[in-house]
């Protein structure tokens, strides 16, 4: 119930938009968003409400604060490569 | 920004460094550290993506009272259980089934001919009640995130035969009572981050103030939720004690203040009992007396009134739940857990739902949810 699930929207029709999540399609209320939301944006929808819009520039940040947190330990562990533990020991 | 964001929030180069920052601080501190997560989703995060094999031998992490269908009372199912027997079309959200009241769950009266039809969407109650002229009851659970969905269906003007029997609940009130439990080990908390979006991350900050443990607000990637635990940890071994928000992309520090709004005109906080807890002040969301004409507790009130008197199953009196949603015990540490109390023939409450940390473990495999890696190992 308490199931948060982030999708794009593709359609809006005055306080309701059709959401795509990852496939699937659903109404979903916009009573509840605090900013405009358009075409192309994401939003994050519990119960049928969406409760708040994932800016692009919100994804960016979360992308950069990974990286700042991993800045260190990433050494020698390059992009793709396989987790240590994959290799026989 | 489509596919690929989700791909890069499970990094897997990214989540080892994670692990090998959490080792880091966690071969420093020498010691065990207990911190509590307070989100059914959390859980299941943390199982899905097999991390709690990975998290170093002295890291204890529990999860606390974070699964709505867990803490709602028993008297509420009771409450809801009597208005369907009474012939009243009631909805709610498909978890609620089968939580064993005192006696039944509404599983065992639809089975006997009541009316209980499943919620994917809190607007579903509005439409279905305005397909009929019959009473409707909206049985509303969880927290404040389905809060916000209930209020904002009351506010937009709701057909006059639906009625809400609200059982939401407040999560900032019961970490409050958590922390206060004087034999806890807890020493800090990951908070929900879709419940902060609503609140806010500042609803923390008197908590932390009072209980000196920091909070850490995190998501539910696999890299979200790594993040959060090294910010906790690190706080912890530093002994710091502050509101630190690792979910930016969701969470601002005043939150979404027009669903708090929508909130608060609809319901007011009430002292509440949370099932197998404790009585948690200001932990329940009630209907203002402004919304008493679709309020099911004053519309069927000569209904529950005469409700009768349920007897607590004997079996529920060894479930553990409580002591481990306060972080106090852990699902293995109950003798009735995956022997009697099983996801098809539940006791407690945290096997009924798949937000509860009981079925979460169960379903994932007891070993790799218990199993913590030998001190030393790779």
């Amino acid at each position: 119930m308490c199931l948060g699930v982030p999708g794009q929207i593709v359609h809006v029709e005055g306080t309701t938009a059709t959401v795509d999540f990852w496939g699937v399609r659903r109404r979903v209320a916009l009573d509840l968003v605090d900013e405009e939301v358009t075409v192309g944006d994401y939003v994050l929808v519990h119960v049928g409400f969406a409760i708040r819009r994932i800016a692009p520039e919100d994804l960016a940040e979360t992308l950069a604060f990974f990286e700042a947190m991993t800045s260190e330990d990433l050494e020698g562990l390059a992009p793709g490569a396989p987790p240590r533990d994959a290799e026989p020991s | 920004v489509t596919a690929p964001a989700k791909l890069e929030f499970r990094d897997v180069a990214r989540g080892r460094a994670l692990q090998a920052r959490l080792d880091r601080a966690m071969a420093r501190a020498g010691r065990t550290v207990t911190v509590m997560h307070v989100c059914g989703s959390h859980e299941q995060a943390i199982a899905r993506y097999g991390l709690r094999a990975r998290f170093p031998s002295n890291l204890r992490v529990q999860m606390g009272p974070g699964c709505p269908v867990c803490v709602t009372d028993a008297p509420e199912i009771d409450a809801c259980v009597a208005l369907a027997e009474r012939g009243l079309h009631v909805l709610t959200y498909g978890d609620m089934l089968r939580v064993p009241g005192r006696e039944r769950s509404l599983e065992d009266a639809r089975a006997a001919g009541a009316r209980v039809d499943v919620l994917y969407a809190a607007t579903q109650a509005v439409e279905i009640a305005r397909a009929t002229p019959e009473p409707v009851v909206f049985f509303a659970t969880g927290f404040e995130t389905t809060a916000v969905a209930t209020a904002a269906i009351l506010l937009a003007d709701p057909p006059p035969n639906l009625f809400v029997l609200s059982a939401h609940k407040w999560v900032p009130s019961a970490m409050e009572v958590v922390a206060s439990v004087p034999d806890s080990k807890i020493e800090g908390y990951l908070a929900a981050g879709h419940a902060a979006t609503i609140t806010g991350y500042g609803v923390f900050e008197p908590f932390v103030a009072r209980h000196r443990r920091p909070v850490v607000v995190a998501g539910f990637e696999p890299l979200d939720l790594l993040s959060g635990l090294v910010l906790l940890v690190e706080q912890v071994l530093e002994a710091k004690a502050e509101v630190v928000n690792a979910f930016p992309r969701c969470v601002t520090r005043e939150g979404n203040r027009r669903a708090l709004d929508a909130l608060f005109r609809v319901f007011e906080t009430s002292d509440g009992e949370w099932r197998g807890i404790a009585r948690v002040p200001a932990g329940d969301l009630r209907l203002r007396p402004e919304l008493a004409a679709h309020d099911a507790t004053v519309r069927f009130a000569a209904e529950l009134a005469s409700t009768p008197a349920f007897t607590e199953r004997a079996s529920a009196s060894e479930c553990r739940c409580g002591r481990i949603m306060m972080g106090l015990e852990r699902p293995t540490d109950c003798r009735l857990f995956g022997k009697q109390c099983r996801p098809e023939a539940p006791v407690g409450a945290c096997m009924v739902s798949t937000e509860g940390v009981c079925r979460i473990w169960h379903e994932h495999g007891v070993d790799v949810a218990e199993r913590l890696p030998e001190e030393g190992s790779p």
